[in-house]
């Protein structure tokens, strides 16, 4: 087919915009700024000051330490908690109650992190539904701390970002042919057998993709660590939040958020890789 | 296992309980909050207190509802402004990038593609201090050298709307370069060759084909854009969106205003999630 050229251009050029100025040079500013450094008498200099100051102070690197591990964890947890989900939709329950139930996963998706997050909150308070019913039924005579702790985090980050996974499961699972589950049951294979060596494989694309919506999700978010997590359960992101917009050390903040850019991205690299998958097919 | 093999009652009994819990979980913050909105109390948790519409319509010293609370019904409106503006930036933009990348071919394509996915493994976060560095950069120089104060550089409404349409436009494309994907490109050879210019093409046959995933793609952006804080924390100026102005409320002032506010986004959104899902079985 012969293209013409003025559409090409038509077509590149607010694509080249958007791509240049919002992703390329902003990008590329917050680095060069993470290496300047202002000095006593007020002038910039070219220094490390910035990334030194994150591995001098304990506190940081922990942080980021532990923001790492817990939202591989939290990942992980979401894999494990909606598999089972995502195989009842596609393969056990019949079509009419499934179209009903994926439609209810999409809800709390589209009402957005603010919302769940805060009925979370209600939910898990001191004088909250959850030990008010508990202590109404006897179970514990005095409320039990739930929120302001790792455990109220866990739920909130598990809770916003686990139904980004089921979706590319349940299209992986969709498209398998379930006589293959027959043949292998038909050959006497145990359930375990079949789910390990013919259900995840087959489904691996979806895990991946969803595993890795999951992380970003998780290690980017601030609003569950900030509103749920209590003293100890410290999120890189609000090591940054507090850099730009409590003492306005900008430069400091910038090295910061050019690790954790490092650092989901290295994990996600390293996923893609162990999984032998391309970027362009987590998007889809 | 599946539907078409037989199991132990064991089995299928303690799936189904599972998936029972998993959806209890789901929906648990959802309807407490709904239940509380209608609480005669001035606390957001319980106890249950009666029934009342105080935090919907009372303007007394004490109790301000939601239809008479200005500051709130002014943010509620940025929020629908922004996501308006986002998504029909994102809409023009990201379905020229679909079009760009699906139909063209070019130098540096492939890079220019990773560009434009990058959003889905660039923290928000870390989206919204680049642009927030590049634009306060870009404004210090344009005042320094020309003297000229260009508003929109500094957080305000108009940044928002950049740094939201920053990502928007990656799933807008996603969402129409999936379509386009099942286009049949003989259509456009034979416009072609009937002598229509490309751009008539576009217009006329690709658009049309193309418009229930354009639509469709304008209300994920607007979703995405009204539900959106760890980028707009970073841009936002004196007018806030509906998430930041409950963060502040949720973290400084909470008040049962904001069980009302957040039963009429979930039953928005249970509504619209309805509509679609009753007319899209019409439609089977």
């Amino acid at each position: 087919m012969k293209k013409s050229n003025s559409t090409f251009y038509l077509l590149i050029t607010p694509v080249l915009l958007w791509l240049l100025a919002l992703i390329v040079i902003p990008h590329l500013d917050m680095l060069f700024r993470s290496f300047r450094f202002e000095t006593d008498d007020g002038s910039w200099v070219f220094s490390l000051n910035n990334y030194l100051a994150f591995f001098e102070d304990k506190i940081y690197w922990l942080t980021f330490v532990q923001t790492a591990l817990y939202s591989i964890g939290v990942t992980i947890l979401a894999f494990v908690v909606t598999f089972p989900v995502a195989f009842f939709l596609t393969k056990v329950v019949g079509k009419r109650y499934s179209s009903f139930m994926t439609l209810l996963l999409l809800i709390p998706i589209w009402i957005g992190e603010l919302v769940t997050v805060y009925g979370w909150m209600i939910l898990l308070r001191d004088n909250g539904v959850i030990n008010s019913f508990l202590l109404k039924i006897g179970v514990i005579n005095s409320p039990i701390e739930m929120l302001f702790t790792n455990f109220s985090m866990t739920i909130g980050l598990l809770y916003i970002s686990m139904l980004f996974m089921i979706v590319p499961m349940m299209s992986a699972l969709e498209s398998m042919d379930d006589s293959l589950i027959e043949a292998a049951s038909d050959l006497g294979a145990s359930k375990w057998t079949i789910f390990r060596q013919i259900v995840i494989p087959y489904t691996t694309p979806g895990i991946v993709s969803g595993g890795i919506i999951v992380f970003m999700l998780v290690i980017g978010d601030y609003v569950a660590p900030n509103i749920l997590g209590g003293k100890s359960s410290l999120w890189f992101t609000e090591q940054i939040y507090n850099k730009f917009l409590a003492s306005f050390n900008w430069s400091e903040g910038a090295a910061f958020g050019f690790l954790l850019l490092l650092l989901s991205s290295c994990i996600v690299w390293v996923a893609l890789k162990l999984s032998g998958q391309k970027l362009d097919k987590v998007g889809s | 296992m599946i539907r078409s093999l037989p199991c132990s009652r064991l089995y299928i009994t303690g799936f189904r309980l599972y998936i029972t819990l998993f959806y209890i979980f789901l929906i648990m913050p959802l309807v407490t909050i709904c239940i509380l909105a209608f609480n005669d109390s001035h606390y957001i948790a319980l106890p249950w207190q009666g029934f009342s519409l105080d935090w919907f319509f009372a303007d007394t010293n004490e109790r301000l509802g939601l239809f008479k609370d200005t500051n709130l019904l002014l943010s509620i409106w940025t929020s629908f402004k922004t996501g308006f503006f986002v998504a029909l930036f994102s809409t023009v933009v990201g379905t020229m990038a679909a079009l760009l990348f699906e139909e063209e071919n070019f130098r540096f394509k492939g890079l220019l593609y990773f560009l434009a996915l990058a959003p889905l493994v660039i923290p928000g976060v870390v989206l919204g201090i680049s642009i927030l560095l590049s634009s306060t950069n870009a404004g210090l120089y344009l005042e320094d050298t020309f003297g000229v104060d260009v508003e929109f550089l500094r957080p305000s409404f108009w940044l928002v709307v950049i740094g939201q349409f920053s990502f928007g436009a990656t799933y807008v494309m996603l969402l129409v370069s999936a379509r386009l994907k099942k286009f049949d490109r003989t259509l456009e050879e034979a416009a072609l060759s009937l002598r229509a210019t490309r751009l008539q093409v576009i217009y006329l046959i690709t658009l049309p084909f193309l418009r229930p995933a354009i639509i469709g793609a304008f209300i994920v952006a607007f979703l995405i854009s009204f539900s959106n804080f760890n980028t707009t924390i970073f841009l936002v100026g004196s007018d806030p969106t509906l998430p930041v102005d409950l963060y502040s409320r949720i973290k400084f002032s909470s008040t049962p205003v904001l069980n009302a506010v957040s039963f009429m986004i979930v039953a928005f959104i249970t509504l619209a999630a309805s509509i679609s899902f009753f007319l899209h079985r019409k439609s089977e």
